[in-house]
């Protein structure tokens, strides 16, 4: 923590040194969450319910002098969850300042960036902690502390990240579903660097763009964003402890986009430690993964205003079942609705598919505005043929439907 | 071969029957053509008063009536940087509803080849490259289509002029225009056209069925910097679903500054 008071140490001198002749301004949102599980759970999961009431505030307060050359961001975000006492947490999702210049452009502080150009997962985008205790769908992210410097030139746009500080990632609480069984004890958390979550990272990007075809190309050496697991006790029961290892990753992502169609490609190759499947031991691993996938739109179907997009995505990972994501051959089908009413009625219907065991999840998401500042969104996931050696077999059991209140200001 | 002289003749007789009714024909087709050229004629003009603007920033409400009379609205910044030879750069940025306040959009128009279009979604902090395929869909849900609140370049549509005619006591020139690029939601627009100001007044839009589809009136306009004339209000109406979207326009400021690297993936990334 030390290090992250020192940011914000470092913000309050740079905001004070500068004449304010500011335009401020909060804005955000308020929302009420409710999760309802179709099914008990399973026999060894006692504590778990079968409806988690949730509230969430994240408001923002921005504001920007100079000619908005400068600017100061800082969003607060905080879940209460009913039950799971991990998932009633707080973050700093921004607590930054920025300034530009000429050519190039810093930033200092917590931040939030978003790499790569695919739907169903997102391999490349590494600078930030997924907050998995947010949904299971890993777009939820916690603030990282950084200084991000960027440089614009003729040849590209080029960021360069010093990241001092290590955020864990979130899990549930064993009240909390869904969650991997045994529960993720992250008192336990331990890490390959002496500095644990003091080391610190440092991430390069090259971005580019010629006529149709964008082009991202990244370096990160740092601690892994994705934990490993290892059998451990808590009082004598079975728990999961989290070992975060350092880790080099290379990545390209990369988008062709026509009248018609956008074709999608993100490709990473990562050095790290893994465990290894017989031994249990901490061997040193090299792998690839990727998708790719097309997405095509067609506007104004069945005479209405409405657009109907199709996506197709193929996800793979060359370590096969030993991979450590649930993607190593699968493949993904959505389909994107959007009526482009004055509600921005919407719907996201995306299956992902395991070529190998037949493993399916299953999520439809649809939203729509009403009166004016107020928004309802329903989400239903839907987890079936789980892989039995998976950690999380037992979200087989966890199909929830999920909606969503917010008010926005 | 003796079909053919058969033909040959007829095809002559006939000509000759017809001699008058073909010269009036042609002088028809001169006509026709004489208006294709008068029409090009004030496209060009009114583009050539319209440039040199460099660059201007302007705030815009938008506001959407149903058939029952409710409204919604939405407020939009819009920056514009003028490419001479090409289309024009946007950047728009999204203030209410506040559920996508700080979305914003990025555009490079162009003439005849499709638009490069970027999207930010602050809540992701992702940028998107999106398909510039959707001309014809409704913008935010209104009853402007991107075609319609898009850079109007001379080449973006063929040209017929059709007559002069006086509507709300102003002299205008009614100017028939057929969209040249792809994927347009119309066969035509009938513009009339200022004859003093060349500027347009109104616009009838007619669907992919040639039935006329909206109707969209100019009014407040206003000159700035003696010379580019911009409308205060711009009201659009369907006539097909009774709905309606009127445009506000205030704080237009020209010649600010704003440079091409403002207009790109980073400065998007950054619009508040």
């Amino acid at each position: 923590m030390n290090q992250q008071y020192r940011f914000i140490l470092l913000l309050a001198i740079l905001l004070f040194s500068f004449p304010l002749k500011a335009q401020a301004q909060w804005s955000g949102n308020i929302a009420l969450q409710n999760r309802y599980f179709f099914n008990d759970p399973v026999a060894l999961n006692t504590l778990q319910h079968n409806n988690y009431l949730s509230f969430s505030a994240e408001p923002e307060y921005y504001t920007a002098w100079n000619d908005e050359q400068q600017s100061f961001t800082f969003t607060p975000f905080v879940r209460v969850d009913q039950y799971d006492k991990e998932r009633t947490h707080g973050d700093l999702r921004e607590l930054s300042y920025q300034q530009v210049f000429d050519d190039w452009e810093l930033r200092i502080g917590i931040s939030k960036v978003y790499w790569g150009v695919t739907e169903s997962q997102h391999l490349v985008d590494i600078i930030n902690q997924t907050d998995s205790v947010e949904n299971v769908d890993g777009e939820d992210k916690l603030g990282q502390p950084m200084v991000k410097a960027t440089f614009e030139k003729d040849w590209g746009t080029v960021d360069l990240f010093v990241l001092p500080y290590f955020r864990e990632r979130t899990f549930q609480d064993i009240e909390g579903r869904p969650r991997t069984t045994p529960v993720i004890d992250d008192a336990q958390t331990t890490y390959e660097s002496s500095d644990k979550e003091q080391n610190i990272d440092y991430a390069a990007r090259w971005f580019h763009y010629y006529g149709d075809l964008e082009l991202g190309v990244a370096y990160f050496n740092g601690t892994s964003r994705d934990p490993l697991f290892s059998a451990g006790l808590k009082n004598g029961n079975a728990v999961l402890k989290p070992y975060y290892p350092l880790m080099q990753q290379v990545s390209i992502d990369a988008q062709i986009t026509t009248e018609e169609l956008l074709f999608k490609l993100e490709a990473i190759a990562r050095d790290w430690q893994n465990f290894d499947s017989l031994t249990l031991q901490l061997v040193d691993e090299r792998y690839a993964a990727l998708t790719t996938g097309v997405e095509y739109t067609f506007v104004g179907i069945i005479e209405t205003d409405a657009d109907l997009g199709l996506v197709v995505e193929y996800l793979y990972d060359d370590r096969d079942q030993r991979a450590t994501t649930f993607f190593q051959n699968d493949l993904m089908m959505g389909l994107r609705l959007a009526i482009n009413d004055a509600d921005s009625s919407e719907a996201l219907l995306g299956i992902i598919y395991d070529l190998d065991n037949q493993e399916h999840l299953i999520s439809l998401e649809a939203s729509r505005r009403f009166a004016q500042n107020w928004t309802a969104t329903l989400e239903v996931r839907l987890f079936n043929n789980i892989d039995p050696a998976s950690l999380v077999k037992n979200i087989e059991q966890d199909d929830f439907l999920q909606l969503d209140i917010a008010y926005y200001f | 071969m003796q079909t053919k002289t058969r033909l040959n003749k007829s095809v002559i007789s006939l000509l000759l029957i017809g001699s008058t009714s073909l010269s009036l024909g042609l002088s028809k087709s001169f006509a026709v053509e004489a208006d294709v050229e008068r029409g090009l004629e004030i496209a060009i003009e009114a583009d050539k008063r319209d440039t040199g603007f460099v660059d201007s920033t302007a705030k815009m409400k938008m506001e959407l009536k149903n058939k029952q009379g409710q409204t919604n609205t939405r407020q939009v910044r819009v920056k514009t940087l003028e490419v001479t030879g090409d289309g024009d750069k946007g950047l728009s940025i999204f203030d209410t509803p506040a559920d996508i306040k700080g979305t914003a959009s990025l555009t490079y128009s162009h003439a005849l080849k499709p638009d490069e279009q970027w999207l930010y979604l602050p809540a992701l902090k992702r940028v998107k490259r999106i398909s510039s395929k959707n001309k014809s869909g409704p913008f935010m849900g209104s009853e402007f289509a991107y075609e319609d609140i898009s850079s109007q370049e001379v080449e973006k549509y063929t040209y017929r002029y059709i007559k002069d005619e006086l509507i709300n006591g102003i002299d205008c020139f009614v100017v028939e225009r057929y969209p040249a690029y792809k994927h347009s939601g119309y066969t035509r627009q009938v513009a009339w056209v200022n004859k003093k100001e060349y500027r347009a007044e109104k616009i009838d839009f007619y669907d992919r069925k040639n039935v006329l589809l909206k109707t969209l009136n100019y009014t407040g306009y206003q000159q700035y910097l003696d010379k580019f004339w911009r409308a205060d209000t711009m009201h659009m109406v369907n006539h097909q679903t009774g709905k309606s979207t009127t445009l506000s326009w205030k704080d237009y400021k020209f010649k600010t500054g704003l440079k091409n690297k403002d207009f790109n993936r980073n400065s998007l990334k950054r619009a508040k």
